[in-house]
């Protein structure tokens, strides 16, 4: 599966990261599922409950506010999205312990680097595949 | 009685506990989901003993979450 996000909406989860830092930041994305593929169609900046530079817990009341906003908007949730402000773009044991949604797209942006880097992934059985992601 | 579960409006017997309607919702992963009844979080160990009312919305949350 192909995720493709557009530019506008990575740029708002990097500030978003940024801001943040030293701490981890997360968010949920929706839009549109075709032909297998996900469009991102909107990015929700929410809190990290845990106030961790190495843990994360999206705000449940932040979660359902974005879900009925979905739902409003007729989007589809995605999956989420969260940052690692020191170490690479891809999924930790923790992240993949705690992934419950075969269907998602988890997506990571690293800030590891001067550069940020986001890469997508999908979780299941207790494994992780990388998906192609496209920011335009 | 009438309950909008996650948006769609259904019809469910009298009496139908959270812990039931996770049952018959086939929910997956129960131990990861979080639920609210009118925008209230329902605490977990509460499930079994939460009644639900007619008119009640209920939404089912994945508790999201990771680590670097």
């Amino acid at each position: 599966m192909t995720v493709t996000l557009k530019k506008m909406h990575f740029d708002a989860f990097v500030n978003h990261a940024c801001s943040v830092l030293p701490n981890e930041a997360c968010g949920l994305i929706a839009g549109r599922l075709e032909s297998g593929a996900a469009f991102v169609e909107k990015i929700y900046l929410l809190t990290n409950t845990d106030q961790s530079p190495e843990h994360f817990s999206i705000d449940p009341k932040e979660q359902l506010a974005a879900v009925k906003d979905m739902r409003v908007l007729g989007l589809a949730p995605l999956g989420n999205v969260h940052s690692h402000p020191s170490s690479p773009a891809r999924p930790s044991q923790e992240d993949i312990r705690l992934a419950h949604d075969p269907k998602a797209s988890y997506l990571i942006l690293s800030l590891a680097q001067e550069e940020p880097v986001m890469k997508a992934f999908e979780i299941a059985g207790g494994a992780a595949a990388e998906r192609e992601i496209k920011i335009i | 009685m009438r309950l909008t579960v996650a948006g769609t409006q259904k019809d469910y017997e009298d009496g139908l506990t959270v812990a039931k309607l996770i049952e018959i919702e086939n929910v997956e992963t129960p131990a990861y989901v979080t639920v609210s009844v009118n925008d209230e979080f329902a605490a977990s160990g509460t499930f079994e003993t939460t009644v639900l009312k007619d008119g009640d919305i209920i939404e089912f949350l994945y508790f999201m979450g990771g680590g670097q």
